[in-house]
């Protein structure tokens, strides 16, 4: 191992320890007289709360340890860059099917996403409505617990229900359960190709029903969106043929599906009699840039804080009145709400949910440290997570405060 | 030959306190002491082992399931959960000392949701109900375990329950959105909900799949799909399983995904068809049923394209669905392939182990290796597309000694399952049937945290005892007992 002492520019100075291999990290855990703070590329660092740890920097436990794409089973050091990794699966015309978005640009940090990282925040983009997120294609790893002992979990085939899945528990933890050191995936075949139509929409309200209907229908639509400068915009993706005909019946059916009806217009099946003129299409190049703009929420980039939220798809246009954003994105058919704002107001924003949870996404360090970062739980939950966290780490090693 | 735990004397001789106890907090006929009663719960739909409970209950509300939790986590009772009971892998079998909390009258289904494409059920509710009730909209529910007429919702979360479909569509854990979980300390959580992922901890997909050990479930909201347009299904025979399994890796390598790919080998496919005579070749080694599922223009461009590809991989017999009863006629052989079994053979063994698909070849030569070495009968049915595999163990319990040759080659088989870089099991669960082998495919260090994990909900390792994990005790003989063909639990469900 390497330790070196980095002070990134306006963070708290903390030192780095560099394992090499999977055993190097469970020593440094065991031993190192500090909390640690689990790092891949550090893309997503400006996340949450800035820890009082040193940096465990996983960036050398790096490469491919196996890919079968006949098995659509791909294995890989924690610290591997995605981007090779999605190199890898381009090749054999492969894809992580959960899409891992890139905050880069919304985060303005232009650091390397890794796949340990991208496990460990559970963060997928737009296919997640229709292909989950990332924990659905995690079948295994091997980690490091939090005091400093090797295990494995899962396996290297999808269908597996040997003992608890354990790395369920893993995906979106943080990094505050364990130190991933290898990861076993699912992967999926890319299409042949892919669409977006376009469909005229200006409110929220008339979005989620768009979507809804777009979802609820036997058209395969793999992701729909809203952004209220361009409209709903819906992808299919395929065999080239199948496209086509999707594409052709899906805007039939939504020309007749509008907002001045009630709420139940959206209901699949009923066809109100509302026109709904020029749909447009966008051919495979340019339905990929929008896409990949749309997962990373690029567009909120300008804006000092934003605010990641979840919620039932058709409760959406409620919590978007409530809020009032400067500027807002809808993804997931609408459940799942990119808020922009120029001041954080926490209260208000998680005030105004019934269900589901926002997470402080973009914020300046001061207003992090100020607030919860990822959403409160109530007494019940919060006593469970706790005792999950002290089976795997009952000192408190790993991240500590990271997920407040 | 599996032992169950060793019952704790004191508890047992609390029995007339716990049921009366019981009375107090739940309507009194709810609460099951009687013999005669307590015998439809001895055992599950894994039927060599039998156990009766304390007493069995019946709880009505969520309130009362905690109030029942309350009181067994005061006074130290152990609880096993149980659903319909058909578990295959002894997750439901009782113990002695232990009352049953079943979910048999959470029957209802809450909330009907197609604008958020979900439904809100309670988690007695079976599997094949929930898509029932969305059937009129052209939504289903897309897990179809065997048992689907019969299991429950919430016995499919505690054993994360899969099916033939689950190729495409994903197991129970990629379709439950949340859930309302009691704690084995009585307190009620609601874990997501119709939103999507966790704002912390994922104890949603925790809490899926660990069968019964680390609560009881009340309420499940199931993600619900529109059915597909159209689904065609292909029958391919090939001269050599090599053939088949070359077949299958070539449709996944073509970024073709099937809604189902399975396969039988030739003891499996003439059980079958002399049981239900639908047609299937009978001179192939192995038999492939691909069904395709979605508009109709890619299914059928793709019923072509598999079969291009299965004539590239030497099939001699093949033949595609044109209709919708020619589909469900292919799938009918298939789906009563245990049955099937069960005719030519007093009794049967199912096994669930997973293994990487390439592995199928080896895995198969060695199975029928191990047949002439035990001296039993094999017949293989596979979920070929993801490499869960269903060797069924024909044996006779009345030759003293078969069960026990049956039990040896099971476990043989999945410990080359893990060998092969597979898993114990693919759907069935862990229960008290693989407990003893999970030594084989993990470490200590890996099922210490396993251990953990259940402490952290579970502190006095009251739920569902001896199940799952190895216990330190070998066996005595104890609690077995064998029912013969013809009185078997669930007789009539499909199992595949």
């Amino acid at each position: 191992m390497s330790t070196a002492s980095t002070t990134a520019p306006g963070a708290i100075a903390t030192r780095a320890l560099r394992p090499r291999d999977a055993a190097d990290v469970a020593e440094i855990v065991a031993t190192h007289p500090r909390a640690l703070e689990p790092v891949g590329g550090g893309a997503l660092r400006g996340v949450g709360h800035e820890l009082d740890a040193d940096v465990l920097a996983l960036d050398a436990l790096e490469g491919l340890v196996a890919y079968e794409p006949e098995e659509l089973v791909l294995s890989a050091l924690a610290g591997t860059p995605l981007a090779a990794i999605e190199r890898e699966l381009a090749a054999c015309a492969q894809r992580l099917a959960f899409e891992p978005p890139d905050f880069g640009a919304l985060l303005g940090v232009a650091r390397p996403r890794t796949i340990g990282g991208v496990i460990a925040a559970n963060l997928a983009g737009s296919r997640r409505v229709s292909a989950g997120a990332a924990r659905d294609h995690f079948l295994g790893c091997e980690a490091v617990t939090g005091r400093g002992e090797r295990f494995k979990a899962g396996g290297r085939v999808v269908k597996n229900v040997t003992g608890y899945d354990v790395p369920k528990l893993l995906a979106g933890s943080w990094g505050t359960l364990a130190v991933l050191t290898a990861v076993t995936l699912r992967v999926a075949p890319l299409p042949e190709t892919e669409r977006t139509l376009v469909v005229p929409s200006a409110t929220a309200d008339d979005a989620v029903i768009v979507m809804s209907a777009a979802l609820g229908s036997p058209h395969d639509v793999s992701a729909a969106a809203f952004d209220v400068e361009r409209g709903c915009v819906l992808r299919l993706e395929g065999f080239a043929a199948s496209v086509d005909a999707r594409e052709a019946a899906l805007a039939r059916m939504l020309r007749g599906v509008g907002s001045t009806e009630s709420k139940g217009a959206g209901t699949p099946g009923r066809e109100p009699a509302v026109p709904r003129a020029d749909i447009a299409t966008l051919g495979a190049v340019e339905s990929r840039a929008l896409w990949a703009a749309i997962g990373g929420a690029a567009a909120l980039a300008p804006w000092p804080v934003v605010w990641r939220i979840s919620v039932p798809p058709t409760d959406a246009p409620r919590v978007l009145a409530a809020l009032a954003p400067e500027r807002y994105l809808l993804d997931w058919g609408g459940g799942l709400i990119f808020a922009a704002f120029s001041s954080v107001d926490g209260a208000r924003v998680r005030g105004a949910l019934r269900e589901g949870h926002a997470t402080l996404f973009k914020a300046p360090r001061e207003a992090r440290a100020a607030n919860a970062v990822f959403h409160p739980q109530p007494p019940a939950l919060t006593l469970a997570s706790r005792r999950v966290k002290h089976a795997f780490d009952p000192a408190g090693r790993l991240s500590p405060g990271r997920l407040g | 030959m599996i032992c169950l735990p060793t019952p704790d004397a004191a508890l047992v001789a609390r029995r007339a306190e716990i049921v009366r106890a019981l009375r107090g907090l739940v309507c009194k006929d709810n609460v099951i002491d009687d013999d005669v009663r307590l015998a439809a719960y001895e055992t599950d739909a894994l039927t060599a082992y039998r156990q009766r409970p304390l007493a069995v209950a019946l709880p009505e509300s969520t309130a009362e399931v905690a109030a029942i939790l309350r009181y067994a986590a005061r006074e130290g009772v152990k609880v096993v959960p149980r659903g319909a009971g058909t578990s295959l892998s002894g997750g439901a079998i009782p113990a002695a000392d232990a009352i049953v909390v079943g979910v048999g009258k959470f029957n209802r289904i809450l909330d009907v949701d197609y604008a958020n494409r979900c439904v809100v059920a309670q988690s007695g509710v079976t599997n094949l109900a929930i898509s029932h009730a969305v059937a009129a909209e052209g939504f289903y529910y897309a897990p179809d375990p065997s048992s689907q007429i019969a299991c429950t919702i919430g016995g499919n979360v505690a054993e994360n329950s899969g099916g033939v479909h689950c190729l495409k569509y994903g197991l129970t854990t990629n379709n439950v959105l949340g859930l309302e979980l009691v704690t084995p300390e009585g307190d009620v959580v609601r874990l997501g909900g119709k939103h999507l992922d966790s704002g912390g901890y994922d104890l949603l997909g925790l809490i899926v799949g660990s069968e019964g050990l680390l609560g009881i479930v009340t309420e499940v909201t199931v993600r619900i799909l529109r059915r597909p347009e159209t689904a065609r299904a292909l029958l391919i025979g090939f001269d050599a399983v090599e053939s088949a399994g070359a077949c299958v890796a070539a449709v996944i390598a073509a970024g073709i995904t099937p809604a189902g790919m399975e396969m039988m080998d030739a003891p499996a496919i003439h059980a079958a068809e002399a049981f239900v005579g639908v047609g299937y070749p009978l001179d192939v080694a192995a038999l492939l049923i691909v069904e395709l599922d979605g508009p109709a223009v890619e299914v059928d461009l793709l019923v072509e394209r598999v079969a291009t590809i299965a004539r590239a991989n030497g099939a001699k017999y093949e033949r595609a669905s044109a209709s919708e009863r020619e589909r469900l006629a292919f799938w009918a052989g298939r789906k009563a392939a245990f049955p099937a079994v069960g005719r030519i053979s007093p009794d049967y063994y199912c096994m669930d182990g997973t293994i990487p698909r390439r592995e199928l070849p080896r895995v198969l030569g060695a199975i029928a290796a191990m047949s002439e070495r035990f001296q039993l009968r094999v017949a293989n049915v596979f979920h070929a597309g993801d490499g869960n595999l269903h060797p069924l163990i024909l044996y006779d319990a009345n030759v003293p000694g078969e069960l026990d040759r049956a039990e040896a080659f099971g476990a043989e088989i999945l410990k080359l399952c893990v060998d092969t870089g597979g898993v114990l099991t693919g759907e069935h669960g862990v229960g008290i049937e693989k407990r003893d082998l999970m030594t084989y495919q993990f470490a200590d260090s890996d099922l210490e945290v396993q251990h953990r994990i259940k402490h952290a909900f579970d502190p006095d390792v009251r739920f569902n005892p001896g199940k799952v994990f190895p216990t330190l005790r070998r066996c005595a003989e104890q609690g077995r007992e064998h029912v013969h063909s013809g009185s078997e639990r669930f007789p009539d469900l499909p199992r595949f």
